[in-house]
């Protein structure tokens, strides 16, 4: 069936911001819907808040809006656009929950439009739990012992009836959020309460426990006459109990025999038809009795997921954008398979010829507070996969891809085996985010695999091959370099070992491993990934590395670049650097060059095979950088926009005679380095907060009084703030060297003075090597001190003094001459007093740059890139001027419900994982509608609890009055509270929480209060009152914890929310 | 355990590798399947008499090989060729392990060989001969002229080396059920190298089923009054089967019921007067796109197929009902004017995707149609 006819134009819902459970995966899908869809000829609107998106790119859609991604600012869209439908699926749980909302709204049936890829009744009938259960029952297929809860009550006459432990998991959550393993009474009614609290439904499902049942994955395409196929099977390494998001996962299934997989096939066909997900991409998953086979289902997403984005990049079939065709009318044998050059239909099943291997990454380190534990509600941030042409070989390219000081499967006990048997023991009953290793330190430890399979029921396919790969290391700790020859360093090469691991295991450097290894003539060759496992030949250039006789690259004699991407998500290094890559890429194109991308992020948007002229899907580590090098030769490498990961290799890269485009590597280190930076600053007489480096403790003490507290202190070399924290006196100083971090001489300390209520701004430049310009001043919310990812800021500045923002651009171009810098070039400053100083330099793209180029309507990093080929700034016409009249707010998007014990406080460690765009006629409406966007509602009315340090106290003055003319009542700590009442204003003061009861957190629960400014300062004072922030984020109460922010919602809250203007990016800046 | 092995192709490449199971040397066209699971029903279908099967799916013996799942009581491949074989199997229904399983039946496979590279020879040149041996019984060059010598299966009859001797009966159903049958419409099944899966379908869908010698009469056919006529896949070049074409056009005279299924289709549309080819390389794997002409729909299929029948050749009474959408070829015919109808791929799977065992439904409601008669 041809494409429908009825419809003209599809408004496309966005993820929104990053969170965990619902990454930048949604950026790929849009963007391939978009895309799609567009070229298709209908009329694409497209509404996401995150600026930081592919898909938000003027391009790709014809109406782009970067508004909240809420039901009343979509129905102002529908009113404006009146679109004939709306694509639900692409946007992960958030564009799913929003289509109902609409419809439960009666804004479809109002405007006429309807849902494609999905209706109301398949969605109700997958996400909520009951109906699922009634609905897999009907066609007879078992799904987990379970009961459905509304109330405590309800959940405790369920859990008699299952046992422990027992599965909690709240009803239309996104990666699992509140749910949890219960195995007592206590434990059970902390995740329920909690879970009932999340659940926009206030619903529960409670399931038997299937803990240590094999897990698996099908990744099914449905069209509209109803033909199915599987794009993929995925068996996840760790079994039932790990949310399969924090599971290590490999594709295609391995452990199933035909029989097994055929009745696993059927069943998930049979779920999408009862279901009713007419068209599109699902996901169902199962869990296998390793014992004997019995098999249910678990659960199924009727949209696109990031297991599509997986299995889209695992066999190379662009599961979105067939979804997306499918959506509107037409069948699978009408669409052609790409990769094949369309020799082939989309109505097949990709057969590959090679194991990918998916593992997640963790930001346990940036949750002190929160227990580093595996479970069924996601924790992850960020994944990596590699392929390879076995298990082995993908694996340790995944371990080796994990940038976390891996090289392959290294032993991560710190004392002897025996001395460890009981931290081994519990990290392989209680996974946690490092049980891959503690499993191979019991392997070596000879604990066997019998026992260590009863521990973990990890399946013994991959215990065997795990033992191998570790007796094969026993074996290499006995021997030298010399020893190897090429056949045994080509079967370790086969097996996937990493120069540096072998190098390691034998007691040399990568380096000289490397050379004896390019002597013998032991390279890496290239395949391709081509859907159909090589019965068809395919000029799609996806690659892979493997060790073999055959190489498919085939390099072209093109002029070209290497773009190196940025690696798995992680906080303070998330998709802003994919979407910088992916738009150096695309100016490459446009320059005439072939681009070439490396990268092993499967949720992105660069590994997508049709961004780059030539994809390869691999680690970034030097060793596969230079192998690709040397395959290709390419004229020059791009690593000024993957964020550290491109960067880290800079050094090696310029010494092996690379020519890395842009920016001198040695500026790079001259803003690094603390002293030469100091040098720097010192020669263009500008200023810095008062600093030292220290090696000891003693050194820190002493430099410490010199710069006088409260000082910022962090380890050297690190990005987003990690372990970084404002000490107040000594006493906190030695603490913190003590406990949270090493110093020694190769690994120093940094002591900034804090300079206490500055305004920080974020400037990004462009340069051409001779025309610096200023790409915008971002002017943030919150005072210096917070960490610049997790404040919010404002472009442009909504308080900064024209003469101050011209001191700023002068100083920023100023530095960017001395650095000589060709490309980007972002600098952060605190201004106190109108003193303007220097925080940091970081000569390379930075976070901000994708929301600056949505503002200014021009993308900073295509300018960049091509002026590092030589194409001048004014040849390109550069202007960074902002549309007139207008604010961009960029509000941060926190974790902090993902991690029940954490202190919802903001701090100099960045701990953020996405953000949110918000725009408006003034500051106030852009702020509002960003906190919209982020999910926070702005209380209107009601009550404000303040509770403030003293050296806050005196911005009391100037708040009182808004906080007053906005209507809200006042209550208030005892200093606090005095304070108030001395300005005459009418306050009810209220215990703090070590006081007595009925204390603030009593009010919270009881819904009494509707706002919370609470500012605290000193790691006591922090600690006594993180109830209260915890509790206001528990219950959805706005809660700032900055002055700074507090006036912004009194800014935020002068406007109405029905005045909000809604303009696309097209009109902002095609007028 | 393993021995230095190699694989000789006719177009004198080699392939060093580890060989496993049996000690010995085999010839056999060298053919690759891309399915990515079911090797012990891939091993054991009869079809693959005189066939080396290069597997593209990584790793194989993964889950051993257990009492199920067989095709046929035999493996009937000369040989196997694997990337990675696992010698520990993993799964809870495996009785051994392949490399057992092989010893017992006296076939060799070979490992550590880039099928990726192998597949994309085979692609391009289409099926060659070729030898497995270990090299402490023959060198290379040896091989490669083993390897040249082997006649190839163009005009070789081997559904009649594979058929059953004496006739039996079979009442079986499908796994895990395995329901014994009720229904009891006498169906002949001719055995050309059938795999079990056919027979418990079968067995579900018109019950009780007779199965014969490739070669039995028509007339010692019809002393077991038969109510459909079923006609397997099996090995080899359907053309010198003139027996089984002879016997096929007799029962198309009294208008019985008939389904054939790969091998059995070619006969089938042989007897009709359709003549046949052999592939490049054929189909081989689980993955294969067929359309149902009448009604446009896409089922994927299970595929293993060296000879296709000339969609061109067809006469006016046999009309095409399926066509594959990899390379447009013909997968199925249905007489216009007789209850007969056959399919090129296996509807009964085992291994690979089942959507299309509609086909046996079709087939139930002809032979009871025929038995109301």
């Amino acid at each position: 069936m041809p494409r429908r006819k009825d419809i003209k134009s599809i408004l496309i819902i966005g993820a929104g911001p990053i969170i965990i459970g619902q990454a930048c995966e949604f950026d790929y899908s849009g963007a391939q819907a978009c895309k799609a869809l567009k070229e298709e000829g209908f009329r694409v609107i497209l509404v996401n808040s995150n600026p930081a998106t592919i898909m938000t790119d003027p391009l790709m859609a014809d109406a782009t809006y970067i508004e909240p991604i809420h039901w009343e600012a979509v129905e102002k869209i529908i009113e404006k656009e009146k679109p004939d439908a709306i694509l639900p699926t692409m946007g992960g749980q958030t564009a799913l929950n929003t289509a109902l909302s609409l419809d439960k709204h009666g804004v479809l049936k109002k405007h006429g439009v309807i849902l494609i890829g999905a209706n109301r009744e398949a969605i109700d009938k997958a996400e909520d739990r009951q109906l699922f259960d009634e609905t897999m029952q009907a066609i007879g297929i078992e799904t987990p012992n379970s009961g459905i809860a509304h109330s405590m009550e309800d959940a405790m006459e369920v859990q008699k009836r299952i046992g422990f432990p027992c599965i909690i998991r709240p009803s239309f959550t996104m990666g699992g959020t509140g749910g949890g393993i219960a195995y007592n009474i206590d434990e059970f009614e902390a995740i329920c309460k909690k879970g009932l609290e999340l659940s926009p439904t206030n619903e529960l499902l409670i399931d038997e426990s299937l803990i240590g049942w094999k897990e698996f994955e099908m990744e099914v395409v449905r069209d509209c006459k109803d033909n199915c196929i599987i794009v993929c099977s995925i068996e996840n390494l760790d079994p039932m109990g790990v949310h399969t998001g924090d599971s290590i996962t490999i594709a295609p299934a391995q452990t199933l025999t035909d029989k097994e997989y055929q009745i696993m096939r059927n069943a998930s066909f049979k779920i999408l038809r009862e279901i009713g997900v007419d068209t599109g991409g699902s996901n169902v998953q199962f869990a296998i009795n390793p014992d004997n086979g019995k098999m249910v289902v678990i659960e199924m997403n009727p949209r696109v997921s990031r297991s599509s984005a997986l299995a889209s990049k695992a066999t190379g079939f662009p599961i979105a954008k067939v979804a997306a065709l499918l959506s509107v009318g037409y069948t699978l044998d009408e669409l052609k398979n790409d990769i094949t050059g369309g020799l082939t239909p989309a109505s097949f099943e990709p057969s590959i010829d090679y194991i990918v291997t998916k593992i997640p990454k963790f930001a346990f380190e940036k949750f002190p507070q929160a227990e580093p534990k595996l479970t069924t509600q996601m924790k992850s941030v960020g994944e990596v996969m590699a392929i390879g042409s076995n298990f082995q070989e993908s694996l340790q390219k995944a371990l080796a891809s994990m940038e976390e000081d891996l090289n392959g499967l290294n032993s991560i006990v710190e004392k002897s085996y025996a001395e460890c048997k009981e931290e081994i023991l519990y990290q392989l009953t209680f996974p946690g985010p490092k049980r891959l290793f503690y499993v191979c330190d019991a392997i070596r430890a000879g604990w066997g695999l019998d026992k260590i399979y009863e521990l973990t029921k990890i399946d013994y396919w991959f215990l065997d091959q795990l033992e191998e790969i570790l007796n094969i290391e026993k074996f290499l700790q006995d021997t030298k370099l010399s020893d190897l020859d090429h056949e045994a360093i080509y079967s370790l090469k086969k097996k996937g070992f990493t120069d540096s691991r072998i190098a390691e295991l034998i007691n040399t450097t990568e380096s000289d491993f490397r050379h004896v290894r390019k002597e013998l003539n032991i390279l890496p060759v290239y395949r391709r990934v081509d859907t159909c496992a090589a019965e068809f030949a395919t000029s799609t250039c996806y690659m892979y590395s493997t060790y073999a006789d055959q190489c498919e690259s085939n390099p072209t004699s093109n002029k070209k670049i290497l773009v190196l991407g940025s690696g798995p998500n992680r906080i303070g290094q998330g998709i802003e650097f994919d979407y910088c890559c992916v738009h150096a890429s695309l100016a490459m194109q446009e320059e005439g060059y072939e681009s070439i991308m490396v990268n092993c992020n499967p949720e992105t948007v660069s590994t997508d095979y049709d961004v780059s002229n030539r994809l390869y899907f691999e680690p970034i580590t030097a060793e596969k950088i230079l192998d690709i090098i040397d395959n290709e030769k390419p004229e020059g490498v791009i690593i000024q926009f993957g964020g550290q990961t491109p960067l880290k290799l800079a050094d090696i890269l310029s010494e092996r005679g690379v020519k890395i485009l842009g920016t001198d590597v040695d500026a790079i280190d001259r803003s690094e380095d603390r002293e030469r930076f100091q040098e720097l600053i010192q020669k263009l007489d500008l200023k810095q907060p008062a600093n030292a480096t220290v090696k000891n403790i003693s050194e820190a003490m002493i430099e410490a009084e010199k710069i006088g507290f409260p000082i910022v202190v962090r380890p050297s070399y690190v990005l987003g703030g990690r372990a970084m924290q404002l000490v107040h006196n000594l006493n906190e100083l030695e603490l913190y060297l003590n406990e949270a971090v090493e110093v020694s001489n190769s690994k120093p300390i940094l002591l900034d003075s804090y300079l206490t209520d500055a305004v920080e701004v974020d400037v990004d430049v462009v340069s051409d090597g001779i025309d610096i310009q200023v790409g915008g001043i971002l002017q943030h919310i919150e005072q210096a001190g917070i960490h610049s990812g997790d404040s919010a800021c404002s472009l442009p500045p909504y308080s900064l003094s024209e003469e101050i923002q011209k001191e700023i651009c002068d100083q920023s171009i100023k530095i960017g001459k001395e650095l000589d810098i060709l490309g980007l070039m972002n600098i952060q400053f605190a201004v106190k007093d109108d003193v303007v100083y220097i925080i940091e330099v970081n000569p390379r793209a930075s976070r901000t740059v994708p929301f600056i180029s949505k503002a200014i309507g021009n993308s900073l990093v295509k300018v960049a890139s091509k002026a590092m080929i030589g194409n001048t700034l004014a040849n390109q016409k550069f202007s960074s001027a902002l549309p007139d009249d207008l604010y961009f707010v960029k509000e941060a998007v926190l974790p902090f419900d993902k991690f029940p014990l954490v202190d919802p406080i903001l701090g100099p460690e960045m701990k953020s994982t996405g953000e949110v765009m918000g725009i408006g006629i003034n500051f106030g409406e852009a702020y509002a509608k960003a906190q919209k966007g982020a999910n926070k509602i702005l209380p209107r009315s009601g009550t404000v609890f303040i509770s403030v340090k003293d050296s806050d106290k005196k911005y009391l003055d100037d708040l009182l009055p808004l906080i007053q003319k906005n209507g809200f009542e006042m209550v208030a700590t005892g200093g606090t509270a005095s304070y108030i009442s001395g300005l005459n204003y009418k306050v009810k003061k209220i215990n703090k929480v070590l006081e007595g009861r009925p204390h603030t957190v009593d009010s919270l629960l009881n819904k009494e209060i509707d706002l919370v400014i609470n500012t605290t300062e000193g790691a006591q004072s922090i600690k006594d009152s993180a109830a209260i922030r915890r509790t206001a984020l528990q219950n959805k109460i706005f809660c700032t914890t900055t002055m700074f922010g507090a006036f912004a919602i009194m800014q935020a809250l002068n406007g109405k929310e029905v005045d909000w203007s809604y303009k696309t990016l097209q009109e902002l800046h095609n007028s | 355990m393993s021995f230095p092995t190699i694989l000789a192709l006719e177009d004198g490449s080699i392939f060093y590798g580890e060989g496993f199971g049996e000690e010995k040397i085999d010839v056999g066209e060298l053919v690759f399947n891309t399915s990515i699971t079911g090797y012990q029903e891939i091993i054991t279908d009869p079809s693959y008499k005189k066939q080396i099967i290069t597997f593209t799916h990584p790793h194989i013996g993964n889950t051993g090989i257990n009492d199920e799942d067989n095709e046929s009581s035999l493996i009937h491949a000369s040989g196997l060729v694997i990337n990675k074989h696992c010698a520990k199997p993993s799964n809870w229904r495996s009785t051994k392990t392949l490399d057992k399983f092989l010893r017992e039946q006296e076939v060799i496979a070979i490992s550590e060989i880039n099928t990726r590279k192998l597949t994309s020879i085979l692609r391009d040149k289409g099926s060659l001969n070729s030898c497995i041996a270990p090299l402490s019984k023959l060198t290379a060059e040896e091989a490669i002229l083993k390897a040249k010598d082997f006649s190839g299966l163009k005009g070789m009859d081997l559904a009649k080396v594979v058929s059953v001797k004496e006739k039996y009966i079979w009442n079986e159903g499908v796994w895990p059920a395995n329901n014994i049958a009720i229904k009891n419409h006498p169906v002949v099944a001719f055995d050309f190298g059938i795999k079990n899966n056919i027979l418990r379908l079968l067995s579900d869908h018109v019950g009780k089923i007779i199965v014969v010698n490739a070669e039995t009469s028509f007339e010692e056919v019809m002393k077991l009054s038969p109510k459909g006529i079923f006609l397997s896949n099996g090995p080899g070049d359907p053309e010198p089967c003139t027996y089984a074409i002879d016997n096929i056009r007799k029962f198309l005279e009294i208008n019985l019921p008939i389904f054939g299924i790969c091998l059995g289709h070619q006969l089938l549309a042989l007897a009709g007067g359709a003549s046949t080819y052999k592939m490049k390389f054929g189909h081989h794997g689980a993955n294969h796109p067929v359309q149902d002409l009448k009604t446009k729909e896409v089922f994927i299929t299970s595929q293993n197929h060296g000879f296709a029948v000339d969609e061109k050749t067809l006469p006016a009474n046999i009309s095409a009902s399926h066509v594959s959408l990899f390379d447009q070829s013909l997968q199925g015919i249905e007489f216009t004017d007789k209850p007969a109808f056959s399919f090129q791929g296996h509807p009964e799977a085992s291994p690979g995707p089942q959507e299309i065992q509609t086909l046996f439904k079709k087939f139930q409601s002809m032979v009871e149609e025929y038995a109301k008669t």
